[in-house]
């Protein structure tokens, strides 16, 4: 296994460490909302570990999975809601 | 449509130290094993990792134990729906798979409890194992300036992890009065190892000032965390971070033993000697039943596993025993040392949000209904999380009991969801002296 893989966040590709959970891959590319509340507040991961679903996010076009629990893959796309 | 079935001897629900204890136990003793797990990685919140090598020797002895007695482990797997003592059904990387099965262990864990404050729902507030399990799961807090506030030994080894890590850590905030913390350190520090642990982590932070009877009153920024406001014991401060950590210790997770029906008393799993619930065929072991440590929730596993497999001479190990009962006592003597404060339960202000989920504010909820008015008023409890996170708010707030469980947990998709209902043999007849489907109060079924 390499030690980085490819992802596409938003919309552009990234080279994130091999392993790390999508979660850790959107905060350290500084994704603020990982989804918003009905005001359109932005929320983010609270419990981190599959709990609280404030990290619900689009993993290769699954809508509402907790990136917490999910660890990339190469050519993973995760949309979050900006 | 229906669900892919698999048969089995034990499903054991959590791979965290209890659970991976008792699997291995059950599987030695001959039996068809299935470990059940909702993250990525076997190891439960303890021994959440991203490489195997960085874990330590009991873990990693477990771990290659589970897997030479022949345990099948499943991760990526939430439980969705626990259909009797003798099926659970589950939603996997696959999809949903119904487990025929004999006996049942359940080693759930905990999570945090969280109490709402101002500004708790801004990214940047997280919980203090929440930031520990972020950081494991390979989140970057190098250079980043944190605070953490909360209670217990889990904020001092949390405290250390991330200055490790690199963080700038500007305060740990611990509720407790200082003579509480120093009575509790009295009688745990006369076990050598963990007086060791404690002097390691507070080394790790020893440039960080520790606080006791000081909490969190107020989280502020704009888009995402600014600042927080801090009560001490000299005044309160503003401290400017990037990140919170900041949760009220811990409380077991019960969802599956009381959607099977399972005695849950004071927030825990009721268990007998052996480790057994009040439902016949279901075991349950570990934090589930009360925050112990994980060198007695290993003990408990091994208990739960050994009576599972239909051992239970071997259950009743003094070697065992002695494990379980340091723990509980332990776990006890942390149980009254740190208990809540009350300020810390009534911190919400008006408009703060209380239900994250269905985003109920505090006065949209009249403390005199009831929780059912209240659920029916403004939908609180009843969003993704179901009541996972607000249920020990409303508890506090308006003196609720647990919040109602009901199937599917998790948050499946419609479709799982739909081949899960769909029965595909006759429901299991109920054992005598167990409650039928439906009779349950503690569950309401759809469908």
């Amino acid at each position: 296994m390499s030690s980085v893989v490819s992802v596409v966040i938003n919309g552009t590709t990234r080279d994130v460490p091999a392993g790390v959970t999508v979660a850790a891959a959107l905060l350290d590319e500084g994704v603020v909302a990982f989804r918003r509340d009905l005001h359109g507040a932005p929320r983010a991961p609270l419990c981190g570990m599959g709990s609280c679903m404030e990290c619900r996010v689009t993993i290769d076009g699954r809508t509402e999975q907790r990136a917490c629990l999910v660890v990339v893959g190469d050519g993973m796309r995760i949309e979050s809601t900006r | 449509m229906t669900p892919r079935r698999r048969e089995v001897d034990v499903v054991v629900v959590g791979a965290g130290p209890a659970g991976l204890a008792a699997a291995a136990v059950a599987a030695e003793a001959g039996r068809r094993v299935v470990v059940v797990d909702q993250s990525p990685r076997a190891g439960g919140q303890i021994w959440r990792h991203r490489d195997e090598s960085a874990l330590g020797r009991v873990p990693r002895a477990l771990l290659a134990r589970v897997a030479s007695a022949g345990v099948t482990v499943l991760t990526s797997t939430t439980v969705i729906d626990a259909v009797s003592p003798r099926q659970l059904l589950v939603d996997g990387t696959d999809g949903a798979v119904a487990i025929d099965t004999a006996a049942i262990v359940l080693a759930t864990g905990a999570r945090e409890r969280f109490l709402p404050f101002p500004g708790w729902t801004l990214p940047g507030v997280a919980g203090v194992g929440g930031l520990q399990a972020l950081l494991k799961g390979g989140t970057s807090f190098h250079g980043k300036r944190v605070v953490l506030a909360g209670t217990g030994p889990l904020l001092v080894a949390v405290a250390a992890a991330l200055a490790h890590a690199g963080a700038h850590l500007v305060l740990v905030a611990e509720q407790t009065p200082w003579h509480r913390v120093a009575g509790f350190a009295l009688h745990a520090f006369t076990n050598s190892s963990r007086l060791r642990d404690a002097l390691r982590y507070r080394w790790a932070f020893a440039r960080t000032p520790y606080r006791t009877g000081a909490w969190v009153t107020a989280a502020l920024g704009g888009d995402r965390l600014r600042s927080v406001q801090v009560h001490t014991a000299s005044g309160s401060r503003n401290l400017e971070c990037a990140w919170l950590g900041c949760a009220a210790g811990l409380v077991p997770n019960t969802e599956v033993a009381r959607l099977l029906g399972c005695t849950v008393r004071a927030d825990r799993i009721a268990v007998d000697h052996l480790q057994a619930t009040s439902v016949p065929g279901v075991w349950a072991a570990g934090e589930c039943t009360g925050v112990k440590g994980d060198a007695a929730a290993i003990a408990e596993g091994e208990i739960a596993g050994r009576a599972a497999a239909g051992d239970e001479r071997g259950a009743m190990s003094a070697t065992l025993l002695r494990a379980r009962d340091d723990g509980r006592l332990l776990g006890a003597r942390m149980e009254s040392a740190f208990e809540l404060r009350s300020e810390l339960l009534d911190l919400a202000a008006p408009d703060t949000i209380i239900c994250r989920c269905e985003d109920v504010r505090r006065d949209a909820i009249d403390p005199a209904w009831t929780p059912r008015q209240a659920k029916l008023w403004t939908r609180v409890g009843m969003g993704a999380c179901q009541g996972a996170v607000c249920g020990s708010a409303c508890s506090a707030l308006f003196g609720w009991p647990a919040n109602t469980v009901r199937a599917p947990l998790g948050a499946p998709s419609c479709g799982t969801w739909l081949i899960g209902l769909t029965p595909s043999t006759p429901p299991a007849t109920p054992q005598p002296g167990q409650p039928a489907l439906g009779e349950d109060p503690h569950r309401d079924r759809v469908g």
